[in-house]
């Protein structure tokens, strides 16, 4: 009794032992306020690559891919159906994106991903993402150039992000606008000329060509390359493309995005072929048309959002040279896998490559394919929570400090209360106590700040970026308009009880020179 | 006696049984309530062999290092506190008076020597059972009073109480032990001052309170270290006056540690430390 006693007592009159605790309550305030933003990032980055990426993945080792995706898939359901829930076969393949603006011609280099309209949506989030309304409703998803309608204020949430002023020309009115201009510009600088392309001429030539070596181009490209003599831009479109958002705009540090294209511009691709040389030395021949922007696609990861195309898969298909005459069944190099709630991914993903050669397949879940890139976040979180609980522990040592001035301050007073009676355990235990009372003051304090911060940290962000007139959070960095934060209540307890053992290991050694000291000793007055 | 109470448990009997005449030195209002006697004396002392002996020093050798030379302060110390006695043991500064009293209290161990309680070596107890002592059988005054700062006088007081039960205990009979650090505070004249911390009470207010916490835990032995030492006449005669009440009313033994002859006089009797012997005085 007299230990709880004279611990309320200490607190509530030695002011230089709060002092003390004002560096574990910062440091227990930081730890909390790094956590959450750390997992915050870690956590929408995850969910984010987790809407991008399907839960199971199914690859061909082949570029040109494997012939019959639906036997593919009736194997996989044969292997693991019961945690299933969606597949879709899917071509990737490296390509070029070539388009002007003005008279700057801008080329990137795209992962160019030809996907299945109708069964998309049902291995990843890759509809939610998109641009136009109607695009991301349930079997909505369409390669056909909208009217207009294109959202000018982000639909995602929490985005915060300015409203984007130019989506509002997007779709059929800016594409007739740019033919027009086109043709103005033509007329301008070729009074003589039409509106013909050398290109196309050059690409059905190159793909005839082809034809000859390939057994998979029996059906000539040129028949799919829309453009003719009789093509006008004004009334018809090429074949659909979406377009990664970052690759048609440009972010300006106030979070204003600029586009160079919109849904309705026309570019360029160019895609390898399949099938080599019969050689197989000579690397694959390309070919090239033209596509139309039908919307952007943005998935808020910078990485994906500035490098990804999507096509429809048929229109790569035949691109590419991949469809069978004999049975119009094309070549695809993987097949999406989305599984069940609950479903165990690596599970699947053991029992698939059991089931499909190694040598020709590769099977991999969402996590082993974005592995490095979770296991960095991961790998600094815990560095940054080893430097932080090195606060704390310095804080501990102020705490031992402070502790062994006022066991000497106390010296008569524990000699008093030995010859009261009181044993060694028990003075030891009121030093302990206080310890343990500084220590619960100031991580309760530090959590309280913390968890305030986190809860306000983009004002306190705004606060910042004021004062300073420097931009702490840039979001044309970091592609997120907020600091997104998760405040995980296990990761508190585990901070907040670190901090309380730091105190009271930090009492422990004037706790044992108080109970040690002699109560002769102590008493004695001179 | 008819008192059956233990040491182990000095207030079992606080609601039981009022017993003879209280010690009535300062304003104790008529009809407040009582916690039981002040002194509680164990009846198995009270066979007429044990109560010739309450407390004994035997063959006491203490010595104090200081570096490599050893000074000794004591050098076969024998003494004698008879049951019920005023015991005063006057001497010159360092002669050793405080260091017996330490060794009588169980605060110090003896090099060589016995200390005996009613019959029992004490002072080889285990710690345990020697900090038990001092808390449940035992009461010590000192010269500087040793109030603890941070508590009002009347914490200070309740405090052995805190220190030798367990919280639960301590709890359950907080409503007792409280009346009865009232009523020894009423006794000793400062049952105004409850709520005071001992840096604004004087001098004589605090031993006061000192005697208060020494009787609280109903011991039958008290230790005084020159507990007038630090007081004016006035104070230094009232203390003294409680002290002698109290031994002659409630049979309390008193084992009180002086330099000045005229304030040992008040007690029975008076043994003398010179060269670390005792002579009668």
């Amino acid at each position: 009794m007299y230990r709880l006693l004279l611990c309320w007592r200490y607190l509530r009159t030695r002011y230089i032992a709060l002092a003390s605790i004002v560096s574990v309550m910062l440091g227990v305030a930081t730890m909390i306020v790094v956590n959450a933003v750390m997992s915050g990032f870690a956590n929408e980055m995850q969910s984010r690559i987790h809407g991008i990426l399907s839960d199971v993945v199914l690859e061909s080792v082949n570029f040109d891919g494997f012939p019959d995706a639906a036997w593919h898939m009736d194997r996989i359901r044969q292997a693991a159906g019961d945690s299933i829930q969606g597949m879709t076969p899917t071509v990737v393949v490296p390509a070029m994106l070539y388009f002007r603006v003005g008279d700057n011609k801008i080329t990137r280099q795209v992962e160019l991903i030809g996907i299945d309209e109708k069964t998309q949506a049902d291995v990843s989030d890759f509809a939610r993402y998109l641009q136009h309304p109607q695009n991301r409703l349930p079997g909505g998803l369409s390669f056909e150039l909208r009217q207009a309608g294109y959202d000018v204020i982000d639909h995602q949430p929490n985005s915060g992000a300015k409203p984007r002023k130019e989506m509002a020309l997007a779709g059929w009115k800016h594409r007739i606008r740019m033919a027009e201009l086109e043709e103005f510009r033509m007329k301008l600088f070729k009074p003589s000329g039409g509106l013909k392309s050398t290109l196309p001429g050059g690409a059905a030539q190159q793909a005839g060509a082809e034809a000859v070596k390939d057994p998979f181009a029996a059906v000539p490209p040129a028949a799919v390359l829309p453009q003719s003599e009789t093509f006008d831009a004004k009334k018809q479109q090429h074949s659909g493309l979406i377009m990664g958002i970052a690759l048609a705009s440009f972010r300006t540090p106030d979070g204003t995005d600029n586009f160079r294209v919109l849904p309705g511009d026309d570019v360029k691709l160019t895609v390898p072929r399949a099938g080599l040389g019969a050689g197989a030395l000579t690397g694959p021949a390309v070919i090239e048309d033209d596509f139309t922007i039908v919307d952007f696609y943005e998935s808020k990861m910078s990485e994906y959002d500035s490098c990804f195309v999507f096509v429809p898969i048929h229109q790569l298909q035949r691109l590419r040279g991949t469809i069978d005459p004999t049975n119009g069944v094309g070549l695809v190099n993987s097949i999406q896998i989305k599984l069940k709630p609950g479903a165990d991914g690596a599970a699947v993903r053991d029992k698939l490559r059991a089931a499909f050669q190694p040598g020709l397949y590769a099977v991999s879940t969402w996590r082993d394919k974005q592995g490095a890139l979770l296991q960095a976040v991961n790998m600094e979180t815990a560095i940054l929570n080893v430097l932080l609980f090195m606060i704390i522990a310095v804080a501990g040592f102020g705490i031992l400090a402070i502790f062994l001035m006022i066991v000497v301050e106390k010296t008569k007073d524990i000699g008093v209360l030995k010859s009261l009676g009181a044993s060694g355990t028990g003075i030891m235990g009121i030093f302990l106590g206080y310890g343990l009372s500084l220590g619960v003051a100031g991580s309760g304090v530090g959590m309280v700040m913390g968890l305030l911060f986190v809860r306000y940290i983009n004002q306190v962000a705004d606060i910042l970026s004021w004062v300073t007139g420097q931009r702490v959070f840039d979001p044309s960095i970091y592609y997120f308009y907020r600091i997104p934060t998760v405040v995980y209540p296990k990761t508190i307890a585990w901070i907040v009880l670190g901090a309380l053992a730091i105190a009271v290991l930090a009492s422990i050694l004037p706790a044992i020179r108080a109970a040690r000291l002699h109560p002769v000793e102590a008493l004695r007055y001179e | 006696m008819s008192e059956k109470v233990s040491l182990t448990d000095p207030i079992a009997k606080a609601s039981s049984g009022l017993r003879g005449p209280h010690v009535a030195i300062h304003r104790r209002p008529a009809g407040q309530p009582t916690a039981g006697p002040i002194v509680r004396h164990d009846p198995a002392g009270e066979s007429p062999a044990a109560t010739a002996v309450q407390l004994e020093g035997r063959n006491l050798a203490k010595a104090y290092r200081k570096g490599n030379v050893e000074i000794p302060v004591l050098r076969g110390t024998n003494i004698c506190v008879r049951r019920g006695e005023f015991l005063a043991i006057v001497g010159q500064s360092g002669s050793g008076k405080s260091t017996l009293l330490h060794l009588l209290g169980t605060l110090d161990a003896p090099d060589r020597g016995a200390v005996i309680f009613k019959g029992q070596r004490i002072d080889n107890l285990p710690l345990r059972r020697r900090d038990a002592f001092r808390n449940q059988s035992l009461g010590m005054i000192f010269q500087f009073y040793h109030l603890l700062p941070e508590l009002t006088t009347l914490e200070n007081v309740l405090a052995p109480l805190m220190i030798g039960q367990s919280i639960w205990t301590y709890l359950h009979k907080r409503g007792q032990y409280k009346a009865r650090a009232l009523q020894l505070l009423e006794l000793v004249g400062l049952g105004h001052r409850l709520k005071h911390k001992p840096r604004e009470l004087s001098g004589g207010e605090m031993q006061r309170a000192a005697i208060a916490r020494a009787l609280v835990t109903g011991p039958e032995l008290l230790l005084a270290d020159e507990p007038t030492g630090n007081l004016d006449r006035d104070n230094g005669r009232e203390i003294l006056e409680i002290l002698g009440s109290l031994n002659r009313r409630e049979k309390l033994t008193i084992v009180m540690v002086t330099h000045d002859q005229a304030i040992a006089a008040r007690a029975d009797r008076t043994v003398r430390l010179a060269n670390g012997q005792v002579e009668a005085a």
